[in-house]
């Protein structure tokens, strides 16, 4: 035990000096990068004309329990929408990720996203790879504490901008940034913008591919769904590196032919490829969990290999198979599955959001008291009903029930009620039935709503039962 | 090959220890940062401390800083205090989103004349869920939680006899000015024959089968001065509503438990036993405990319950 005083217990973070590179997916990731940022940072701010509700296109509106998503409003029953919303996504990812790797992290994920966005404003406001290594190194000076006191103030700036759009997801947007400026906006809304604005500023600005490494489960339980079919972000190693392995360009290995002659690979360890790397890692070394297939270093080799005429990059996507010249399949049972039960569950929850009921009924039971005895032997039975309308038109609705012959209903004064428009509404029912005594146990029956001068919306119907005494329930 | 490990993140180190030559052991070190974030989160809780009620000391705590809660008491008088749910519930009740709302509700309802609210389905709605509170609280206790009371003791009012009426004005007034019900003891009047013959009568009335020659005898007794219970229970049995009688014409007993028997000599000696001990019973008046508006949710709530008449 002696050596293990010389261990450190932990492991200091290398700081990464990502270089800049240009190219084809470099290109990909900022088109992605423009699209997924106008549609969060403007969305809010879409209007949408409805004829009850507001007119805000995307809102979450928690305390009316209702989500709006521009013509679809999502009722708080209806929340088992998300349910299958996660389900798709849950799939999505097994089925991308099984073909083509982890292209959720290296593409989509708002980590990737939002670190691509703090290396821009670090790199526009304290120059490429070599000048912030330089600028780090320096003494501390007036330059030194205006650039690093400006990157940081940017960060700071595009975190509160994206704390604070987030919170007007859940508010009327015009009103809430005005109420938030003012000092009138809720708490939680101050308390979520500034949570959001700590987190992305510390995640994105300090932490990058730290979150990446140490915190998301998802880049760890995304290697269970890669094989040997997968695509990966790989290096060419029977290019690169040949039979003498990768060497610098030196004057007796200038040229691919004199290269060849002295079986040196292609590679010529310019370091580019390492340099891009947003983990910090060396592709040419394999497949590795740091690795979120950003392909930033394809574009890297490729940048080189083009000034030297010598091809297409020697990192490129390809698969454990193909990378050692094996035939690689890309539809295999399981992708195959993955993709079908995808493709089922997004049929389920469009069926299920097509379909959505305009008129809701369902009914409740009142147990304390059971049932009753009434002066004329009757047995009453109480029911809550409980009615939704999901249209934007108030609706007149006749409260009916069905299958109980002989029986009576009693609903007050509300045999007819208004259903105001995106609005429920409880209406207390009394039913009474069996005059014989001899009558025991349960039975089942119907309540109608029937729509009033509105045949398209068709009778809602919804099961009770009724109960009589002499029975122990 | 070893600097361009020390240059790669992904590189593993081994602890240095080595077994049977070559088995060697990986050495995956903490971040640091996770050690700081360690120590954040004691500096939160020191901050806690400071602002939150937190310490015991002796018998009282350390109440925190710079957290006061103003609310109004129950009482109406203004309390500050420190931080607590407690004092946040209080104040959520009173100046809550939902407690604006509902005291919205409230005014509405305390505005509209009863007709206007039995034939309003969103004011139905309200009374039912706040007087279904107002009534767990009052009168719960003896009607239990539905309504439903105690045969012998309180009366059902989730069925559709009614002892005092079941108009809304005639339930508004129970409510508010209580009621007193008495029906005298017989057990002094009528020998044990008299008794059994004015019970054979009166549940002859519901329709039970009795004994035809003491139902004879029971209407004389009944229906004359001999026993005088037709002055109450009118000459038909149907009750007069003013004095809280009981209608013996239907199917509902409410002191005599007839119906939880089918045995005609048990059903007899349930009523000769309230003929001869004679009713007591009284509800207290509620005018001055409870708001007019709440009087008032809870005649729609109790009018519902059964029906109404």
């Amino acid at each position: 035990m002696a050596d293990a005083g010389a261990q450190p217990l932990y492991q200091a973070r290398i700081p990464i000096y990502t270089r800049s590179v240009k190219g084809r997916f470099r290109n990909l990731k900022w088109g992605i990068l423009g699209l997924a940022y106008s549609v969060y940072f403007l969305l809010p701010w879409l209007r949408w004309e409805r004829n009850v509700g507001p007119d805000q296109a995307v809102l979450f509106d928690i305390s009316a329990r209702k989500f709006y998503l521009f013509d679809l409003v999502v009722h708080a029953q209806d929340l088992f929408w998300l349910a299958g919303f996660l389900v798709i996504a849950a799939l999505l990812l097994f089925f991308v990720t099984g073909i083509a790797g982890r292209v959720f992290c290296g593409y989509f994920c708002f980590q990737t996203l939002w670190t691509d966005l703090y290396m821009l404003i670090e790199r526009l406001v304290q120059g490429d790879r070599v000048a912030r290594i330089r600028l780090d190194k320096a003494p501390w000076s007036a330059a030194k504490l205006l650039r690093k006191g400006l990157t940081h103030f940017l960060w700071l700036l595009a975190a509160f901008l994206t704390g604070l759009t987030f919170t007007l997801y859940w508010e009327d947007a015009p009103r809430l940034i005005v109420d938030w400026f003012t000092g009138k906006a809720p708490f939680a809304a101050y308390a979520t913008t500034l949570f959001l604005t700590a987190t992305t500023y510390v995640m994105a600005g300090l932490a990058r591919e730290q979150v990446c490494t140490y915190m998301c489960p998802y880049a760890r339980f995304q290697s269970v769904m890669f094989d040997a079919d997968t695509r990966i972000v790989a290096y060419d190693v029977s290019r690169g590196e040949a039979g003498r392995g990768r060497h610098r360009v030196t004057r007796e290995l200038k040229s691919r032919e004199q290269r060849q002659a002295q079986g040196v690979g292609e590679c010529i360890d310019c370091g580019y490829c390492v340099q891009v790397c947003p983990t910090g890692i060396d592709i040419r070394d394999g497949l590795q969990v740091q690795c979120i297939s950003c392909a930033l270093c394809i574009d890297a080799c490729g940048t080189i290999m083009d000034s030297l005429g010598w091809g297409k990059s020697l990192i490129g996507y390809t698969s454990e198979k193909q990378a050692a010249g094996l035939p690689s399949r890309l539809w295999k049972p399981r992708t195959v599955a993955y993709g079908l039960v995808l493709l089922g569950a997004i049929a389920a929850l469009v069926w299920s959001v097509g379909n959505q009921a305009p008129l809701e009924l369902s009914v409740v039971q009142l147990r304390q008291p059971l049932f009753v005895r009434l002066s004329d032997g009757r047995i009453q039975n109480s029911y809550e009903l409980h009615m939704e309308n999901k249209t934007d038109e108030p609706v007149q609705v006749a409260i009916m029930m069905r299958g109980l012959a002989g029986a009576q209903l009693d609903l007050g004064k509300l045999d007819s009620v208004e259903l105001p428009p995106q609005r429920a509404l409880h209406v207390l029912a009394r039913v009474r039935w069996g005059s014989s005594r001899d009558t025991k146990g349960s039975r089942g029956f119907a309540f109608n709503i029937v729509p009033q001068r509105r045949d398209e919306l068709g009778m809602i119907s919804a099961p009770a039962t009724f109960y009589l005494p002499g029975v122990d329930y | 090959m070893s600097d361009k490990k020390a240059r790669s993140q992904g590189a593993v180190q081994t602890t240095g220890h080595a077994w049977d030559g070559d088995i060697q052991e990986f050495n995956n070190p903490l971040p640091t940062w996770w050690l700081w974030a360690f120590y954040a989160t004691v500096v939160f809780a020191l901050i806690y401390w400071v602002l939150y009620p937190a310490w015991p000391v002796g018998g009282s705590f350390t109440k925190g800083l710079f957290n006061d809660i103003t609310f109004v008491d129950s009482d109406g008088s203004v309390k500050t205090t420190h931080w607590n749910t407690r004092a946040l519930l209080i104040r959520d009740l009173k100046e809550g989103e939902e407690a604006r709302l509902s005291a919205e509700y409230m005014s509405k309802v305390a505005d509209a004349s009863y007709a206007q609210i039995l034939a309003d389905p969103e004011m139905m709605a309200y009374t039912r869920s706040v007087a279904k509170g107002l009534f767990g609280d009052n009168c719960a206790a003896c009607h239990g939680s539905g309504g439903q009371g105690v045969i012998g003791l309180f009366p059902n009012l989730a069925d559709d006899a009614w002892l005092w009426g079941g108009s809304i004005d005639q339930i508004h007034k129970t409510i508010a000015e209580g009621r007193y019900g008495f029906m005298p003891a017989f057990r002094d009047t009528f020998n044990d024959k008299q008794l059994r013959d004015v019970a054979s009568y009166v549940l002859s009335l519901s329709g039970n089968k009795v004994d035809n020659a003491a139902r004879a005898r029971g209407e004389k007794i009944f229906q004359t001065q001999e026993g005088g219970c037709h002055y109450c229970h009118t000459p038909a049995g149907t009750g007069l509503k003013s004095q809280g009688a009981a209608d013996l014409t239907d199917q509902i007993w409410t002191i005599a438990d007839v119906n939880g028997t089918d045995d005609p000599a048990v059903k007899l000696e349930r009523v000769e036993k309230v003929i001869s001990g004679g009713v007591q019973r009284q509800m207290p008046h509620w005018s001055e405990r409870l708001t007019p508006a709440q009087i008032k949710l809870l005649t729609v709530y109790v009018h519902e319950l059964g029906g109404g008449q």
